[in-house]
């Protein structure tokens, strides 16, 4: 009774095995089932979604103004310090004092892309840009001013 | 460690095991005692990742401090920042939106059976096989991309907030994931055919690595390490949280206590997970996927605890609140040191090459063992 059991077990492990090496073999002659990308080839045709958090950017209009106020709500809410808003004051046309951001400094090197800045801004001036490919030579250049040069807040903003 | 030498008995040889070794997914260092081919104790050395996450998030508000947490076991980085958004409601006393709650059960099981898939392949290609590991990448992948799609990332998604989530679901939210669905359906019987029924992985499997019910529960494990002994300690049925009272599905409980019985309640959560993700994408209610809160969080003064079911099983926070915005005191309960524990236990008088093996079973994510 124990060849008997012993000759069965082989067999079963046998099967065992040409069924795991059919699976093997299907995936081996059907080459439409691949689905590996290589990625840096399919550059172009890469899609990312909407929502995807690659570094924090601020929206910029054709006439080069921007909707940050300077309220600092960002910094606030940033867990890691990555953004640094420096203000100055401009002279409105009446004369009066404003208060404006002269730089929007982002850390890209200490940002985590947890999204609480964006959620905490009340002006939607800044959001999530798709980039992603953000190695750089020199450590410097993760370090940015988002406001572009020259650019000023929006009218009507507030 | 010379010291370790000489205490040891004639004949015994110590070995290090990691901390880079690609068998321990990480960096943890086991110092292994062996007499011959047998094991004589097992010492897992931690700390080489640790991060002082605690200390860390004293010093981050209520909003701020749910983002570290995915950090921790990455791969149920949901469930995580999930069990920390629920434990500041229950300081706060919010009432979250039910649409809010499905969304984030939702989001669970598929961060339930992504963490699973992976475990998967890692634990075949612990074993030695290695094309087990890309046929689970593939449907992690679809995983992957509908988080990629709602939350923005695929690892690290920071989507559970106080009072709700992030942003609502993406339009294409239920579609994308119904076609899962049908995709997991027709390949999870590839994994009974390449890995459950192959005789050599049952052979390596059954057997090893025992671990009984009383022990499980004298080392505190939890989770499919705990189930697979068959004791009960599913935080979902226990102490239901969310809507899980209202759903329909079962515990999984196998009663070999062997690495078998660990793959096997793992593979058979993943249906349980589809089926919960079944039940729900059809009724997701309308409404506000955030309910309302202040804009400076502050939790009365007292301790909460709030504890989850992750995928390696109880994930526990306990915030001691003096009622300022920053917590005074945050402890992690993590489910991956107390299931490391067991090794030890469960390794002596084994063979080495069944550690990796057992390892493997205990699904050990090393950032969520050092914190």
């Amino acid at each position: 009774m124990f060849i008997l059991k012993y000759i069965k077990e082989v067999f079963s492990g046998l099967k065992s095995l040409a069924v795991g090496l059919r699976r093997t073999l299907y995936y081996f002659s059907h080459h439409k089932e691949i689905i590996t990308q290589q990625y840096p080839d399919n550059r172009d045709t890469l899609v990312f979604p909407d929502r995807f958090k690659g570094e924090v950017v601020m929206v910029h209009d054709d006439n080069n103004e921007h909707a940050c106020t300077g309220c600092t709500a960002c910094e606030l809410a940033c867990p890691n310090a990555t953004i640094k808003i420096i203000t100055k004051f401009d002279i409105t046309p009446e004369g009066k004092k404003k208060k404006a951001i002269d730089k929007f400094v982002y850390h890209l090197e200490l940002c985590t892309m947890c999204n609480l800045c964006v959620v905490a801004c009340p002006t939607d001036a800044i959001k999530m840009a798709q980039t992603f490919e953000h190695s750089v030579f020199n450590r410097a250049e993760l370090t940015k001013v988002l406001n572009k040069p020259d650019s000023k807040i929006r009218e009507g903003v507030e | 460690m010379v010291e370790e030498i000489g205490s040891t008995a004639a004949g015994d040889i110590i070995i290090n095991v990691g901390p880079q070794h690609p068998a321990t997914h990480g960096v943890l260092h086991l110092v292994i005692t062996i007499n011959g081919e047998t094991i004589q104790k097992v010492e897992p050395h931690l700390g080489y990742i640790h991060r002082s996450i605690e200390k860390m998030c004293e010093s981050l508000t209520y909003r701020q401090f749910i983002y570290v947490t995915s950090r921790m076991d990455y791969l149920s980085s949901h469930i995580n920042n999930h069990a920390c958004a629920l434990c500041v409601e229950k300081g706060l006393q919010i009432e979250v939106p039910s649409r809010a709650q499905v969304i984030r059960v939702l989001m669970d099981e598929l961060t339930r059976i992504a963490s699973h898939e992976l475990w998967w392949g890692a634990m075949a290609m612990d074993l030695g096989a290695f094309t087990p590991f890309f046929h689970a990448f593939r449907e992690r992948e679809a995983i992957n991309d509908i988080m990629e799609e709602t939350c923005g990332a695929r690892l690290t998604m920071n989507y559970m907030v106080p009072g709700g989530v992030m942003q609502d679901i993406h339009p294409n939210f239920q579609s994308r994931v119904k076609e899962f669905i049908a995709l997991f359906k027709s390949k999870v019987s590839e994994y009974n055919e390449l890995v459950t029924g192959n005789i050599i992985f049952q052979n390596r499997m059954k057997g090893v690595g025992n671990l009984s019910a009383a022990d499980a529960i004298s080392f505190g494990c939890t989770g499919p390490t705990a189930r697979g002994s068959g004791v009960s300690c599913d935080i979902r049925k226990l102490y239901p949280y969310e809507i899980y009272d209202t759903l329909n599905f079962e515990e999984i409980l196998e009663t070999g206590g062997d690495s078998f019985a660990r793959y096997m309640v793992r593979v058979r959560e993943m249906s349980q997970s589809i089926s919960i993700i079944e039940q729900l994408i059809d009724n997701i209610p309308e409404g506000d996927f955030q309910a309302k809160t202040k804009a400076v969080l502050k939790l009365p003064k007292g301790e909460f605890y709030q504890r989850v079911e992750t995928a390696r099983g109880e994930f526990g926070v306990y915030i001691v609140s003096e009622g300022g915005t920053t917590p005074y005191r945050i402890k992690y309960r993590s489910p991956g040191f107390s299931n490391l524990s067991a090794l030890d236990h469960m390794a002596r008088g084994s063979k080495l090459g069944d550690l990796v093996a057992m390892m493997g079973t205990l699904d050990l994510v090393i950032p969520d063992i050092d914190r």
